[in-house]
């Protein structure tokens, strides 16, 4: 191996077997004697995957929740087997996959100390010698003969980050750690990263937070749909993560469903939504394309975006905009492009189309929840939407 | 070479380190909240000798043949209840560490083994317990008393093996737990543990030759021997001296601990799927 190659994935891919009905019964095995090796079914979380991680650089690994970045940390990790291909590491790896793994809470902070510890493979004597600087790390010494179980949960993150740091790793893998604790604890988290950086330690970092991925990764790698899509600059992996959440929504074919109905006189070919939303979009973007199956003149298209309840936050279509649209013939097909200004509160809502006639009786096609949308943001109101709100205080 | 050796130490050093503090642990957790705590492991042997007692001298007659029968029977009871805890325990042993395996890659089998050797400290102090009524009863010990020794040591191994081999097979057969504890109540019974094995001799020599080759008996039957009394019914006095059956059970013994040492290498590298 090269020698300023610190991780080889070389062909790496994983599948699981899922049984359809798990046979970890006598029963299920006594009822399904004959069709013992027929009912599962191989779920393939990495397909065929390679790349190669540089000493001393900070290595971002992003995708989609299921799109298999965690089965590929589990594997560097040594926690899963790859199927088949092969990982080479050199140095000493320690996983940061969760805080406080093997924490006990019947015993006290000091017996959890040298436990965890020891899962780090540190001996007692090892221990303590580090012991007061941990619980002076932690911030912790009143508390450390106190059982785990009377800690707040900052506290035992506190701890658990404490004990963890003291690891000598070569390479450091991080796994979504920074999403719990606060703000203050999170920069306190990457600025040890940093400087474990400086001291040339690699860092696998795991993550959906794409600014974090921006700020602090030298080079980062999306894995979508069990394959690597892309590899280079976080920047342009980044776009590329981003740029997943923009997709079609598949249109139920043929007949008429619970949620889709009309004479189909004209019908929804597609619809596209921006699937995420954050404090940083602008717009909410909804295309939708339409075909004629005959010849109609002046349709009403119109949307309605219901929140997670249920209750409808906004919609509108031409006829409330006084907004004329043409003739159309059999064959013809438009695009329909909605931009809504982004008002909206947390929560997965809901996208329903309309494709009406002139009479507004005439239903063409109605398709409710045709698409999807998720909002995160970081602040927002506790109304039904969460506009951009100006607030000065003058005086 | 010397790159290999340097890495073997590495490995096990970790595994050493994680052995000693899992049985700590286990240790600190087992009387967890009770006021006693650890006195308790010297009064469970106490009052079960002091129930043996009252119940085999007053009321079942059984042993009466027997010198020194309440300890002889304890000390079958603490043997068999040692078994009883390292299987028990073993079961679950990886399945109630799913967590921890899912999250961590270290060598599963110190699980297996922590939970062993806590159980065996407890052994030790019934041993204890066993030593003051030996002392109390008159139990006269000899040179040959000291072959208790390698007899723990087969009934380590043996009940590790069984341990190692269940762990296992636990994460993939769910109902394992239920069978092994209707196996054990089968077992307690077709081992001589409350009944002295005389009382089967007279029945069926057969049948005594039968329950003999099991290593839980044999052990318990040697063990009695060597400690307590050489009237105790072992395989010499059913089989006869010099046979060849004599190796059976300890051939048991190591076939059950490398078929069980097998399949947990073979089954460990799948535990964090699985669990």
């Amino acid at each position: 191996m090269n020698d300023d190659i610190a991780i080889r994935i070389n062909k790496v891919s994983k599948s699981f077997r899922l049984p359809h009905e798990k046979k970890s019964s006598i029963k299920s095995i006594f009822t399904s004697i004959g069709k013992m090796h027929g009912s599962y079914e191989v779920q393939h979380a990495l397909k065929n995957v390679s790349f190669e991680i540089r000493k001393g650089e900070f290595f971002g690994i992003v995708g989609r929740n299921g799109s298999g970045k965690s089965t590929m940390l589990k594997i560097l990790a040594e926690i899963y087997q790859p199927s088949s291909g092969s990982v080479d590491v050199k140095g000493k790896l320690v996983p940061f996959i969760e805080l406080g793994v093997g924490f006990n809470p019947e015993l006290t902070g000091r017996e959890n100390v040298y436990l965890s510890g020891a899962l780090s493979g540190f001996s007692t004597v090892e221990m303590d010698q580090m012991y007061d600087d941990i619980v002076q790390f932690a911030e912790l010494e009143q508390f450390m003969d106190q059982k785990l179980k009377n800690y707040s949960s900052g506290m035992q993150v506190r701890l658990a980050f404490s004990v963890a740091t003291r690891s000598k790793a070569d390479i450091l893998l991080i796994d979504e750690v920074l999403a719990v604790g606060d703000a203050d604890f999170q920069r306190k988290c990457f600025d040890y990263f940093k400087s474990l950086k400086k001291s040339g330690v690699t860092v696998v970092f795991v993550s959906h937070d794409m600014n974090a991925v921006r700020e602090y990764c030298d080079k980062a790698v999306l894995i979508d749909q069990s394959k690597l899509v892309t590899i280079g600059e976080p920047d342009s992996v980044a776009g590329a993560y981003t740029r997943l959440f923009t997709d079609e929504s598949e249109a139920p074919k043929g007949e008429e469903t619970q949620t889709r109905w009309g004479n189909r006189g004209a019908e929804f070919e597609s619809v596209k939504v921006t699937r995420r939303i954050t404090n940083k979009t602008d717009n909410l973007s909804m295309v939708v394309g339409v075909k004629f199956n005959q010849p109609i003149v002046k349709p009403i298209f119109g949307f309605t975006i219901k929140d997670p309840s249920g209750k409808a936050v906004t919609g509108v279509n031409n006829q409330i905009l006084r907004q004329k649209t043409g003739s159309y013939k059999k064959g013809d097909k438009v695009t329909v492009e909605w931009r809504v200004s982004n008002i909206f509160s947390n929560g997965k809502h809901s996208v329903d189309v309309t494709i009406i006639g002139e009479d507004g009786v005439t239903n063409y096609d109605w398709w409710e929840e045709a698409a999807q949308f998720t909002v995160e943001k970081d602040i927002v109101t506790p109304y039904i939407t969460s506009p951009d709100i100006k607030v000065e205080i003058n005086g | 070479m010397k790159e290999t050796f340097r890495r073997l130490a590495i490995k096990y050093r970790y595994s050493l380190i994680l052995l000693r503090q899992l049985v700590i642990t286990d240790f600190k957790l087992r009387y967890q909240g009770s006021v006693l705590g650890y006195v308790w492991s010297l009064l469970r042997p106490l009052f079960l000798f002091i129930i043996l007692y009252i119940v085999f001298n007053n009321f079942l007659r059984i042993g009466s043949t027997i010198p020194h029968y309440p300890v002889y029977l304890l000390l079958g009871i603490v043997l068999w209840n040692y078994f009883l805890e390292v299987t028990n325990l073993g079961i679950s042993s990886i399945v109630s560490k799913g967590d921890l395996i899912r999250k961590l890659n270290f060598p599963k089998y110190v699980i297996v083994l922590a939970g062993s050797f806590s159980a065996f400290i407890n052994l030790l102090i019934n041993f204890v317990v066993i030593a003051i009524f030996m002392a109390i009863g008159g139990v006269e010990l000899h040179w040959s008393s000291f072959l208790i020794i390698p007899l723990l040591a087969e009934l380590f191994l043996l009940s590790l093996g069984v341990a190692f081999f269940l762990s296992a097979l636990f994460v993939k057969l769910r109902d394992l737990n239920y069978i092994w504890e209707i196996f054990l109540q089968a077992a307690f019974y077709a081992t001589p543990i409350l009944y002295p094995l005389s009382l089967v001799v007279e029945k069926s020599d057969f049948a005594a030759k039968l329950l003999l080759l099991s290593p839980v008996a044999q052990i318990i039957q040697d063990a009695r021997s060597v400690l307590v009394t050489t009237q105790t019914t072992t395989f010499e006095s059913v089989f006869g001296s010099g046979g060849w059956y004599r190796l059976v059970p300890i051939s048991l013994t190591f076939i059950i601990v490398i078929v069980a040492a097998w399949y947990f290498r073979r089954q460990s590298p799948k535990f964090a799927e699985e669990v």
